[in-house]
């Protein structure tokens, strides 16, 4: 019982993880470095609750999460694509944009600029008895649980297995080459990158529907640590996924060992240690996409 | 033989463009919440540049900017991007923190020195460590720098358990030795505000930047491997090697950062002392263009616009200015990008 509510937890706490890293997955295969999730995250969340709060209707609040989700992939996009400046920097322009803005909103709607008042939050599923599981139950009957396993399935083969994919990795791979064969590469890094927003707010409502509330900086570094999985998994949706429940499974353990002797602060360095090995080549070579970072001008192509 | 000087002012002006784009946009949002811009901007220029304790105040936000800035601009000054400042301040600041508690008996002439080098030490390290990895691997540094970023904060917390005061996430005072004088006892004007000797320690730094940027071998390396690593290789300048000596430099300085809060403001390391400041560092670099004159004229900028927030709290929230820092940055990037396309046609 005791490991069953373990899994339980780990699986509960990879949800947003898995969500922002496997939308990154598509922004970084199609040649777009995307250190904003963070940003898109709080957004996403800032929106649920927004959403959420003005009508008391949690499936609003998904889909302001999307929109706040949408236009911040849209800033990024228009900055790296359209105007083809750094995609980093952009990055932590926009996750500094995000902490600002959804501190400034917040003032200005709940008059305070540290939380929000409380929302509602997503409803649990009643599905073929999947809710009377032990332990698990109340997990895998959550709506965003069973739309993160769908999507990281349905990610995957998209990446790999539909034509969409194939022109999205080819435009992050070699995007001259992929122009020349009448592809606009505009359009797929555009794509790629709003996927990732969509997908990272998300991964911000589930926080935020969690928690029943906005809360200043409530995603607290979970973007990175999306990011370093989607780097671990070597930029596919599983690898991702594997590497978020690897990284939930280290937050579960350290929940359970809080006020034991044990040092849980280094426990949590856990997923960076393990990127950076990964990035060393300790564990099996994690290779980029080709043009990864690399703006793509029309005008200086071939 | 015009075309291109006037692309070259031209290119120039993008980071002023940027913050006059960038004002006119927080003037929006000033707008959108009932109040008005012009009287706040006013208000804001009059809190930060109006009286000496504002003035004193702007130093004092802008010192560790200074730091910060130069730490990025260096970095990018070798082709590298030091995500890691903000790790690299917080370990520094808190090996230096303890160091000027546990020799305090020290007199100044020994324990300053001691404190100062123990930062500039422990900073170059942290800094070295994606030098390295990068160097030895080839694993970007933009990645690792953020992940110690988080290993610091962890590192430090966990050490924090055995040093900190009881019940406080701090450590002890540092000796009297340690600390850096007010400005304020220099110049009366500044009387009551922070700012320290900390302020005239980042000039000199940013000063010896420049020197060594433009001045010495060391420095032309790293220029050189900035602007066109297979050609400084092929030159004969060791990439790995030097890669490794401009993140421990960018490091080092880095390491500095925390002086203002920890030897010339509180005495102490505090969790979360930094606030960010790592990152506006990298704003700072872009709208200085990584000359050490530039990154100081944008640390002061923006020391301003930071103090400035909180004077206009009361009216606007103080959000306004991380709003305002991060439109600047999104701006500076882009309009760099689009004047550059302007001046290649004009000089084509």
């Amino acid at each position: 019982m005791d490991a069953l509510l373990f899994v339980a937890a780990a699986l509960r706490i990879s949800v947003p993880y898995t969500l922002a890293a496997l939308g990154a997955t598509f922004s970084e295969r199609g040649g777009v470095i995307n250190i904003a999730l963070e940003g898109m995250m709080l957004s996403g969340a800032l929106g649920y609750v927004l959403g959420a709060h003005a009508t008391g209707n949690p499936w609003i609040g998904l889909a302001a999460a999307l929109a706040a989700g949408l236009a911040t992939g849209l800033i990024h996009a228009l900055v790296t694509v359209r105007f083809r400046a750094d995609q980093i920097t952009s990055g932590l322009g926009i996750n500094l944009l995000a902490a600002g803005l959804t501190k400034f909103i917040l003032t200005q709607v709940f008059h305070s600029s540290s939380n929000s008042t409380r929302v509602v939050g997503m409803p649990g599923w009643r599905l073929a008895g999947l809710e009377n599981l032990p332990a698990l139950g109340s997990v895998l009957a959550t709506p965003l649980v069973l739309m993160t396993v769908a999507l990281v399935l349905v990610g995957q083969a998209a990446l790999f297995r539909s034509v969409f994919g194939l022109r999205l990795r080819s435009v992050g791979e070699r995007p001259e080459a992929a122009a020349t064969l009448g592809l606009p590469v505009t359009f797929y890094r555009y794509a790629g990158v709003l996927i990732s927003g969509a997908l990272a707010a998300l991964g911000g409502a589930w926080l935020a529907s969690e928690q029943h509330s906005f809360t200043d900086g409530m995603t607290n570094g979970r973007g990175y640590i999306a990011i370093a999985a989607m780097i671990v998994g070597k930029w596919s949706p599983l690898g991702a996924a594997a590497a978020c429940l690897l990284f939930g499974a280290a937050e579960a353990l350290q929940i359970t060992l809080q006020g034991s002797a044990f040092p849980t602060e280094l426990l949590q360095t856990l997923p960076y240690v393990v990127t950076m090995l990964a990035l060393a080549g300790f564990i099996g070579r994690a290779i980029p996409p080709r043009a990864l970072g690399t703006p793509y001008d029309p005008e200086h192509a071939g | 033989m015009k075309a291109p000087s006037r692309a070259a002012l031209l290119t120039a002006s993008a980071p002023l463009i940027a913050v006059a784009l960038a004002l006119l946009a927080g003037a929006g949002f000033i707008a959108a919440i009932g109040e008005d811009p012009l009287a706040i901007y006013a208000l804001m220029a009059r809190e930060t540049l109006g009286t000496g304790y504002g003035i004193g105040q702007t130093l004092f936000k802008a010192t560790p900017l200074v730091f910060c800035g130069l730490s990025v601009g260096l970095g990018f000054r070798a082709g590298l991007f030091n995500i890691g400042v903000e790790g690299q301040l917080t370990v520094a600041a808190f090996a230096a923190a303890l160091v000027g508690a546990a020799l305090a008996h020290l007199p100044a002439i020994a324990l300053l020195p001691l404190t100062l080098a123990t930062a500039i030490a422990t900073g170059a390290l942290w800094g070295a460590v994606p030098g390295v990895l990068k160097a030895r691997f080839g694993s970007h540094e933009v990645i690792n720098t953020i992940m110690l970023n988080f290993i610091a904060a962890a590192l430090v917390s966990y050490l924090g358990r055995g040093v900190f005061e009881p019940a406080t996430v701090r450590t002890a005072e540092i000796g009297a030795g340690a600390t850096l004088p007010r400005l304020d006892l220099l110049w009366p004007v500044l009387r009551g505000s922070p700012a320290n000797l900390a302020l005239p320690i980042a000039l000199a730094v940013a000063a010896l930047v420049g020197v060594l940027l433009f001045r010495t071998r060391l420095g032309f390396e790293l220029r050189a491997l900035g602007l066109n690593a297979p050609a400084a290789e092929y030159g004969g300048i060791p990439i790995g090697a030097t890669q490794v000596k401009a993140m421990a430099l960018s490091g080092a300085i880095a390491g500095l950062a925390g002086m203002n809060f920890v030897l010339g403001y509180k005495h102490f390391f505090e969790l979360g002392f930094s606030a960010g400041v790592g990152f506006i560092g990298i704003a700072v670099a872009l709208l200085g263009r990584n000359h050490p004159v530039g990154i100081t004229i944008a640390a002061l900028f923006f020391g301003g616009l930071l103090y400035g927030g909180l004077a206009i709290n009361e009216r606007v929230p103080k959000e306004l200015v991380e709003v305002l820092l991060a439109i600047v940055i999104l701006l500076a990037i882009s309009v760099q990008q689009v004047i550059e396309r302007i001046a290649r046609k004009m000089a084509a």
